[in-house]
C-alpha cells in the first residue's frame, strides 16, 4: 500500500487556496440529497456537524454523553492558539506554522500545519461571532497571553473554561441545526463497527446505551471526531469515557494508524493520592507563567513543609537548567525534569506505593509582585479546583504537580484531505495523526479541532461527494448484517464469559504497565517486557472477565468492557510503535537515543517519517507502512531550549 | 497515613424508566479520606461486581467539575453539601466515619429517571435547541476585533455561560424550574452586541420550550443558586423576566405593526 497524502505543492502559502479552488463543490440543492454521520460532537465533530447542516446535508451526529454539550473539549482550560498578532508582538501565519513545525519535532506534514495556521485566524472571528466570551481588555478588545513554549501572546482564552466555552460555542450552533431538523442527534449512543461496502465507509453500527438496541445507521460519508486515545493508560486527564473505539473498530476495518506511540505527557497535573485513584487532573500550564517549580535541594528536606525550606534550600531546577525559558520549557522537557527530580528522591507530597512523586509549584513570588487580588483574577479557579481536590490552600502552601499522560498525538492515517485509507471515511481533531507531530504546543490541539471542524472537512467532505456515487446499500446489504452481527456477537460474548474480573480491574492492569513501559521514558528492554505481557493480560481478559446484567438494558460494565478490549489491542501497538522508532523526538522518549544533555535525540536519516500501521488480526503483527516527510520550509535542527 | 471512613450507604436503585425504584441499604469500609465521591462509589461498585451484583449505574464524565454530566441528591442535597462543588469534586474528606448517606437521581417531572442514579436530561438541551445560539454562520464572521465588548459585559457574560449544564438548579427548586439555566443562556448571549439581533426570539422561544417541557414556574424560592456548582446568580432569572417582558411588546409591536402595513 502506498500513501498518499496528497498534500498540494507549490509555495506553501497558497497550497490550501489552490487545493479549494480544485476541490469539486455540491451544489446547494444536492446536498439534502446526501447523507453525512460525523461520530463525536466535540469540538471538531460538533463544529463539523453544525457546519455541514447548515449547508444544508442530512447528518446524523453521535455522542456517547447524554448531551453533546459534554464531549470532552469540554474539560480544555488554558487557551486556543491564532496567528492574529492583535499583540503585535512578532507573530505571523509563518510563525504559527514555524512553532507548530519545530514544536512537533519534524515529524509533521508541513503541508497540513501552514493550513492549521492559516485557518487559525478565522476561527477566533467564527467563535467571537458566535458569541464566546474571551477574555477582554478595558479596551473592549481581546486578550492574549502567552502559552508553554511560545515566546509571542498568541493564546486566546475564556478564564480557565476555554475548551468550555468554544465547545458551547459550537454546541449552540450544532443546537439550532438539531432544532431545524438538520441534524439529528444521538445521544448516549456508541459506535461499535464501522460499515465498509465496496473499499467505502457507508455507515456505523452503534448501540443505544439506555435500550442495548443495537442499529445500523447508513450513509454516504462516514467522519471520525472521537478524541483521543489517552485512557489506555487508566490513569490520565482524559474523562472517564474516553476511548479508542471507534477509531480501532476502523483500523481492524483497514483504517491506518499513525504513530501510535505519539504520547503527551503533560507537567502540571495533581500528583496521584492514592491508591483507588480513578483519573489524573490538569492544572492549566498557564500556571507556569508566573508560578516557579522547585523541589528541596536535599532529600532529606521533602517531607518537612515547605515554608520551613528557606530559599537557599530549594533548587528552581527548571531556572537553573534553562535560563532562557526556564518554567516555559515545552511540555516533555518540564515533565521528564521533573521524573528525574523525583527518580533522585527529591519529589515531594504523600507517599504512594513507596514513592513520592511530585515537585512543588509556587506562587509566593507571584502573589508578592502582581499582588494577591491579580493572581486571582487570572487563576482564581484553577486555585480553587486545587484546593477542592488537594484539600491545601495554594495562596498559602505551594501547589503539588506532576506530569500526566494528557494528550495522543498518534492517531488515524489521514491525508491532505483529513481522508483515512478507507474511502469515504475521514478523521478530524484529536482521533487523526495529522498536524501536530510528535508532539503537541500547548493550546494548538482545540485550534485544529475547530479547523478540522469549522473549515476543513466541509470542504473536503464535500469534494468527496461531489465525485462519489451516493449509497445506495440497505440494511439487508451483506457487509451490514456482517457488522450488525460482529457487535452482537461481541455482546454475547462479554456477557458470557461470567470470570472473576471486572473490567475495570483489567483496564487498571494494562494502565500500570504503559505507564511504566510506554510512558514518559521507553526502553528497548521495557518495550519487550510489556510487548510479551500484554497478550496475556488480553488472554485472561477474555477468560476471566465478569460483566453483569444484559444487553437490553444500560450497561456500564458492559460499555467498559467493549472498551478496556480495544485499549488491549492499542496498548500492543503503541508499544510495538514505540520499540521500532529507534530513535527520541517530541513526546516519545527512547532513553538509548539521547544527547548527552539528555535531551531527546532525533533520527532524520532513518526516522524521517510518519508510522502507519495495518491491522492483520489481534494476534499477528501488523503491517508497517511508511510515510517520507519532506521540510522544504523548516530545515529539521536539534531542539534547543537551554 | 490518610484516615479512612465507614460508611452506611442507601442507593436509589431502578432498572429502567419503567420500573419502580426504591432504596437499597450498602456498607462500605475503607474509603480513603482523599477519594473523591465518584472514587467511593467506584470502590463500591466493584465490591459489588465482586458479589455478584450489578454495579450502581451513575452518570459522570470528566470528573472536574465542567462537563455536567454527574450529579445526584446526598442527603436531600443536589451535588451534596459543599458550596460551588459538583458531585464529582467533593472528596470523602467532607464526611465523617460512621455518616449514613442516602443517594437519589436528580427529582423533576421533567427529568425521568433511566437507571439507579441517572436521569434524562435531555430537556435543557431542547431548551438551547428552541433560541440558546446565535446564528452567525461558519465563514461569515467579521475579524473578531472588529466587534468591541466592554470588559464587564465579557465578564458578566463568561459569568452566566459557565453553566455547566447539569440540572442541580431543576432539583433544587420546589418546583422543578429551569429558570435558572435557562437565564444562564439567555443572559449570556442577551449580554453581548453580538446576541442583540435575535434576542428577542430568543428569550421567547427559550422561555416557551421550557414551559412545554413541563418544568415548573419560578416562584423565587433561589433554592437553585444555593444549589448550583457554578454559582449562577439569581440576577440572571430578574434579568430574563425583564429581557422575557420587553420582548414580548416588542414582538406584539412587530406583529401589530406587520398588520397595519397589511
Ligand atoms: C484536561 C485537558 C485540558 C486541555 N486543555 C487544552 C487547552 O488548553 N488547549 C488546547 O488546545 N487543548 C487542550 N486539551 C486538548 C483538547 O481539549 C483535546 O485534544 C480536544 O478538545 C479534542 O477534541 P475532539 O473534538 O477531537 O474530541 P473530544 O472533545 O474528545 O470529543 C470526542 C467526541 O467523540 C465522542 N465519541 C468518542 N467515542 C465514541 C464512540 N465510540 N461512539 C460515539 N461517540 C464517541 C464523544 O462522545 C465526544 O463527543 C486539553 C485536554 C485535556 C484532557
Ligand atoms: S445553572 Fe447551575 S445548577 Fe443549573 S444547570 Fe447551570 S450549572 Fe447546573
Ligand atoms: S463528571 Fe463532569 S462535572 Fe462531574
Amino acid at each position: 500500500m502506498e500513501l498518499k497524502s496528497q498534500a498540494p505543492t507549490g509555495p506553501i502559502e497558497t497550497r490550501w487556496e489552490r487545493h479549494r479552488f480544485n476541490m469539486k463543490l455540491v451544489n446547494p440543492a444536492n446536498r439534502r440529497r446526501h447523507t453525512v454521520i460525523v461520530v463525536g460532537t466535540g469540538l471538531a465533530g460538533g463544529a463539523l456537524a453544525a457546519t455541514l447542516g447548515e449547508q444544508g446535508y442530512n447528518v446524523k451526529a453521535f455522542c456517547y454523553q447524554d448531551s453533546p454539550r459534554r464531549a470532552h473539549s469540554i474539560a480544555a482550560q488554558g487557551g486556543i492558539n491564532a496567528a492574529k498578532n492583535y499583540q503585535n508582538d512578532g507573530d505571523s501565519v509563518y510563525r504559527l506554522f514555524y512553532d507548530t513545525v519545530k514544536g512537533g519535532d519534524f515529524r509533521a506534514r508541513e503541508s497540513n500545519v501552514y493550513r492549521l495556521a492559516e485557518v487559525s485566524v478565522n476561527i477566533i472571528d467564527q467563535c467571537v461571532a458566535q458569541g464566546v466570551p474571551f477574555a477582554r481588555e478595558y479596551s473592549g478588545l481581546l486578550d492574549n497571553r502567552s502559552f508553554g513554549g511560545a515566546q509571542v501572546s498568541r493564546t486566546f482564552y475564556a478564564r480557565g473554561q476555554t475548551g468550555q466555552q468554544l465547545l458551547l460555542g459550537a454546541y449552540q450552533a450544532l443546537s439550532k441545526q438539531i432544532g431545524r431538523g438538520q441534524v439529528q442527534m444521538f445521544g448516549r449512543h456508541e459506535m461499535l463497527e464501522l460499515i465498509v461496502i465496496d473499499g467505502r465507509a457507508r455507515g456505523i453500527v452503534a448501540r443505544n446505551m439506555e435500550t442495548g438496541e443495537i442499529r445500523a445507521h447508513l450513509a454516504d460519508v462516514v467522519a471520525l471526531c472521537t478524541g483521543g486515545y489517552g485512557n489506555v493508560f487508566f490513569l490520565s486527564t482524559n474523562a472517564k469515557g474516553c476511548n479508542v473505539t471507534a477509531t480501532w473498530r476502523a483500523h481492524r476495518k483497514g483504517a491506518l494508524f499513525a504513530n501510535p506511540c505519539y504520547t503527551q505527557i503533560h507537567p502540571t497535573c495533581i500528583p496521584v493520592s492514592g491508591t483507588s485513584q480513578s483519573k489524573l487532573t490538569l492544572m492549566s500550564e498557564s500556571l507556569r507563567n508566573d508560578g516557579r517549580v522547585w523541589v528541596p535541594k536535599n532529600p532529606a528536606d521533602v517531607t518537612k513543609s515547605p515554608d520551613q525550606i528557606p530559599e537557599s534550600d530549594r533548587d528552581y531546577y527548571l531556572e537553573r537548567l534553562y535560563p532562557s525559558f526556564g518554567n516555559l520549557v515545552p511540555r516533555d522537557i518540564a515533565s521528564r525534569r521533573a521524573k528525574d527530580m523525583c527518580d533522585e528522591g527529591r519529589g515531594v507530597g504523600p507517599e504512594v506505593n513507596g514513592q513520592r512523586r511530585g515537585v512543588y509549584l509556587d506562587f509566593k513570588d507571584a502573589i508578592q509582585r502582581m499582588g494577591k487580588k491579580a493572581v486571582e483574577e487570572k487563576y482564581g479557579n484553577l486555585f480553587e479546583m486545587y484546593e477542592r481536590i488537594a484539600g491545601e490552600d495554594p495562596y498559602k502552601v505551594p501547589m503539588r504537580i506532576y506530569p500526566a499522560v494528557h494528550y495522543t498525538m498518534g492517531g488515524l492515517w489521514v491525508d491532505y484531505n483529513l481522508m483515512s485509507t478507507i474511502g469515504g471515511l475521514f478523521v478530524g481533531g484529536e482521533a487523526n495523526f495529522s498536524d501536530h507531530g510528535a508532539n503537541r504546543l500547548g493550546a494548538s490541539a482545540l485550534m485544529q479541532g475547530l479547523a478540522d471542524g469549522y473549515f476543513i472537512l466541509p470542504y473536503t467532505i464535500a469534494n468527496y461527494l461531489a465525485q462519489t456515487p451516493r449509497n445506495t446499500a440497505d440494511e439487508g446489504h451483506p457487509a451490514v448484517r456482517e457488522a450488525l452481527d460482529a457487535v452482537r456477537t461481541r455482546t454475547e460474548k462479554f456477557l458470557s464469559i461470567r470470570g472473576k474480573r471486572s473490567p475495570d480491574s483489567f483496564h487498571r492492569e494494562l494502565g500500570q504497565l504503559m505507564w511504566e513501559k510506554c510512558g514518559m521514558a521507553r526502553t528497548k528492554q521495557g518495550l519487550e517486557e510489556a510487548l510479551a505481557k500484554i497478550p496475556a493480560i488480553r488472554e485472561e481478559f477474555w477468560n476471566n472477565l465478569n460483566v453483569l446484567g444484559g444487553a437490553s438494558e444500560l450497561n456500564v460494565s458492559l460499555e467498559k468492557a467493549g472498551r478496556v478490549a480495544d485499549f488491549l489491542e492499542l496498548g500492543e501497538l503503541m508499544c510495538r510503535d514505540a520499540l521500532v522508532r529507534e530513535e527520541s523526538c517530541g513526546g516519545h522518549f527512547r532513553e538509548e537515543h539521547q544527547t548527552p544533555e539528555g535531551e531527546a535525540q532525533r533520527d532524520d536519516e532513518n526516522f524521517s517519517h510518519v508510522s502507519a500501521w495495518e491491522f492483520t488480526g489481534t494476534n499477528s503483527a501488523p503491517i508497517l507502512h511508511k510515510e517520507q516527510l519532506e521540510f522544504e520550509y523548516v530545515k529539521p535542527t536539534q531542539r534547543s531550549y537551554k | 497515613m490518610s484516615k479512612t471512613l465507614n460508611l452506611v450507604l442507601h442507593i436509589w436503585r431502578q432498572k429502567n424508566r419503567d420500573s419502580r425504584g426504591g432504596f437499597v441499604r450498602y456498607e462500605i469500609s475503607d474509603v480513603s479520606e482523599h477519594s473523591s465521591f465518584l472514587e467511593m462509589l467506584d470502590q463500591l461498585n466493584e465490591q459489588l461486581i465482586a458479589r455478584g451484583e450489578e454495579p450502581v449505574a451513575f452518570d459522570h464524565d470528566c470528573r472536574e467539575g465542567i462537563c455536567g454530566a454527574c450529579g445526584m441528591v446526598i442527603n436531600g442535597e443536589p451535588h451534596g453539601p459543599q458550596k460551588l462543588t459538583t458531585t464529582c469534586q467533593l472528596h470523602m474528606r467532607k464526611f465523617k466515619s460512621g455518616d449514613e448517606l442516602y443517594l437519589e437521581p436528580f427529582r423533576a417531572q421533567a427529568f425521568p429517571v433511566i437507571r439507579d442514579l441517572i436521569v434524562d436530561r435531555a430537556p435543557l438541551d431542547r431548551i438551547v435547541q428552541a433560541g440558546g445560539f446565535i446564528g452567525a454562520r461558519t465563514g461569515s464572521a467579521p475579524d473578531a476585533n472588529s466587534i468591541l465588548v466592554p470588559k464587564e459585559n465579557a465578564d458578566r457574560a463568561m459569568d452566566a455561560a459557565a453553566c455547566i449544564g447539569c440540572g442541580a438548579c431543576v432539583a433544587a427548586c420546589p418546583n422543578a424550574s429551569a429558570m435558572l439555566f435557562t437565564a444562564a443562556k439567555a443572559g449570556h448571549l442577551n449580554l453581548l452586541p453580538q446576541g442583540q439581533p435575535e434576542r428577542t426570539a430568543r428569550v421567547l422561544n427559550m422561555v416557551s420550550q421550557m414551559d412545554s417541557e413541563g418544568f415548573g414556574h419560578c416562584t423565587n424560592h433561589f433554592e437553585c443558586m444555593e444549589a448550583c456548582p457554578k454559582g449562577i446568580d439569581v440576577d440572571f432569572i430578574a434579568k430574563l423576566n425583564r429581557d422575557y417582558l420587553r420582548a414580548n411588546v416588542e414582538s406584539r409591536e412587530v406583529n401589530s405593526s406587520d398588520n397595519s402595513a397589511g
